[in-house]
């Protein structure tokens, strides 16, 4: 049972700051199209060291308070009104976000600067405005409180995400952008007709008031299993994830950072919201173990099909297929721990870190493939000689962000995958830390194949294509590193993400 | 049977052929329409769900009305952001079609850095 009551719903102090985390983004892509041509770019770096600084205010507020951030906007309070919520699991998101996206904007001002004696370029102005609009959605899905809020954030963050797939404007990428958009398209229009069905049987869409309003039968179960459904199609969890190697591996590198880092976890978030917050008292163990069977297949097929890849970004992409079946896996541990009368949040801190270290690593891996591109000018992997050379700190942060995607300690996916491993081993369910030890086996062996073709000797006489500004490269290591180091978050004193939620989420699964 | 059910049967039907259309035809514009005749599926029931939940003396409960013209420009932009899609695809390619398979011509063409 959520511990905000109705009647406890009021504005907190630092209430407004969750009003401006989502309204600065915004204001950032209307300056930004005003401004137009470099005003833009600088509007949009401005905004993401604005929207920094809020994510840490708000972080400090929910620490300070020790409960969750809410804001009741025009003060009508649910179900009348819509309010803004920001709990543990929210804020931790939120500083994620803005630390990813911090790193991909340094590394974009090379790529997406507009050129010399031009006064408006259209990528670049179009690069900078959706990077905003990106994550203003994405806070707005954070700290939504309310279902149909939650819907109208998912279709801006699928707008603006499509519309980066097909950024540089060739047929191919747009045919990639029109695959997912339609895969989008369905997605949400499923998870709408679910919110409808709750709507229907329980006369709110606010989700504390839902949570305690929901009980089994079958209006529940319905929406329950068509809001997961299409949730998971926008997720691109196996098998709908037919859309997502080709559009984020057509994307320019900092567009595929965006998408592969942050944008599937939108959704992600989702489901985790509606499965322990929603509809803990509603979903069985079993369906919690078929979303995590998904999940599996996802980390196995998405390994070997990553394995077999010709090039590096088509590599990464298939790569985060199989990661996203990583962030699955939580549903029946939680569930689980919680049957078994213990604490779940094990489990739901293993899948966050995972989400938290997967945004890191892949974001910087893809960003990596970007430079390896700008050096080789092609980025076959069978070909990838004199990398190391041209690029050194670019191939430590590629085997840095590997090393975090395997598992490797002290990385943050060595935290997260012994988190949910032991909560596999506590709750008898041993067979999903088969699956992990197997997905992280497949995982290093292509990641120590591109290092070790990269650290190959260049051909005599080889140089660069062109060279590559430092700066991007620091910006490259400095996520992987944040990736790598993830794993000291189990050195901290409180646990961030549980502040605000309920006494044991998911305490009714069955 | 009263009103509200037959609306809610009708909207059913509707999510119905739309999720059919959606999945089975291979054409982008046809997945188009499929798409927004499930919208006008969920509209409807929400219509309907309006309906039945109005308080004694009046028409219906507003909150699904509000909601309902705020999905329906959703569905507006998205229709209209997926339709300038196929149509970009059409000038560039030649042809509005799914079906050249992304792997088979991502080895031919270059890649973007």
């Amino acid at each position: 049972m959520p511990h905000s009551l109705p009647a406890q719903d009021v504005t907190t102090p630092g209430g407004l700051l969750l009003v401006l985390a989502v309204l600065v983004p915004f204001a950032g892509v209307l300056a930004g199209i005003v401004f137009g041509g470099r005003g833009a770019q600088r509007v949009a770096l401005a905004t993401l060291a604005a929207g920094l600084a809020i994510a840490i205010a708000i972080a400090d507020a929910l620490a300070r308070s020790g409960d969750a951030v809410v804001y009741v906007l025009g003060g009508w309070t649910p179900p009348l009104g819509v309010a803004l919520r920001a709990d543990g699991l929210a804020v931790v998101m939120l500083l994620a976000v803005a630390a990813v996206i911090g790193g991909i904007g340094v590394y974009a001002r090379a790529d997406f600067g507009t050129p010399p004696g031009v006064r408006e370029a259209r990528a670049p102005l179009v690069f900078w405005t959706l990077l905003l609009a990106v994550w203003g959605s994405l806070n707005l899905v954070f700290v939504s409180g309310d279902l149909f809020t939650l819907y109208v954030a998912l279709e801006l963050l699928t707008f603006a995400a499509v519309s980066l797939v097909s950024l540089d404007g060739r047929a191919e990428t747009r045919r990639s952008a029109l695959r997912y958009l339609l895969y989008a398209l369905l997605g949400s229009v499923l998870y709408l007709l679910g919110a409808v069905l709750l709507y229907g049987a329980y006369g709110t869409l606010d989700i504390p008031l839902l949570a305690m309003r929901v009980h089994p039968e079958p209006a529940a179960w319905a929406a329950a299993a068509l809001m997961t459904a299409g949730l998971l199609a926008k997720t691109a969890l196996f098998p709908l994830h037919l859309w997502l190697p080709p559009a984020h591996a057509g994307a320019p590198a900092a567009a595929s950072a965006v998408l592969s880092g942050l944008v599937i976890k939108g959704s992600w978030f989702l489901v985790v919201r509606l499965w322990l917050d929603v509809f803990a008292g509603v979903t069985t163990l079993p369906s919690a173990q078929t979303l995590a069977a998904l999940g599996a297949a996802a980390i196995l097929v998405g390994n070997v099909v990553a394995l077999r890849q010709a090039r590096l970004k088509l590599l990464i992409a298939y790569s985060t297929v199989a990661q996203i079946g990583y962030l699955f896996l939580m549903f029946p541990l939680a569930a689980g721990l919680a049957a078994a009368q213990l604490d779940s949040a094990a489990a739901v801190n293993g899948g966050m870190l995972q989400a938290i270290s997967h945004a890191t690593a892949k974001a910087a891996m893809f960003m990596a493939a970007g430079l390896v591109y700008t050096t080789l000018g092609h980025d076959r992997v069978t070909d990838l000689r004199g990398v190391a050379q041209a690029l050194p700190m670019t191939v430590v942060a590629f085997a840095l962000g590997g090393a975090s995607l395997i598992g490797l300690p002290p990385s943050g996916g060595f935290l997260a995958k012994w988190l949910l491993i032991s909560a596999a081993i506590t709750t008898a369910q041993w067979w999903w830390a088969l699956v992990m030890l197997v997905g992280g086996l497949l995982t290093s062996a292509y990641v120590f194949i591109v290092v070790v073709r990269a650290m190959a000797p260049a051909p005599a006489g080889w140089t660069p294509q062109a060279p590559v500004p430092r700066y991007q490269e620091v910006a490259v290591l400095a996520l992987a590193l944040g990736s790598f180091l993830l794993g000291v978050a189990a050195l901290c004193p409180v646990d961030v993400a549980q502040i605000g939620r309920a006494v044991a989420p998911g305490i009714g699964l069955r | 049977m009263n009103t509200p059910t037959l609306f809610g049967l009708c909207a059913a039907a509707l999510v119905g052929v739309g999720l059919y259309g959606m999945i089975v035809n291979p054409q982008p514009l046809r997945k188009i329409l499929a798409f927004n005749l499930i919208g006008s599926g969920v509209f409807l029931l929400f219509g309907a769900i309006a309906r039945r939940g109005a308080a004694v003396g009046m028409g219906g409960d507003p909150v699904p009305q509000a909601l309902l013209i705020t999905g329906i420009v959703v569905a507006f932009s998205a229709t209209a952001l997926a339709v300038a899609l196929v149509r970009r695809l059409f000038d560039e390619a030649g042809s509005a079609t799914l079906a050249a398979e992304a792997p088979a011509k991502a080895k031919a063409d270059p890649p973007t850095p």
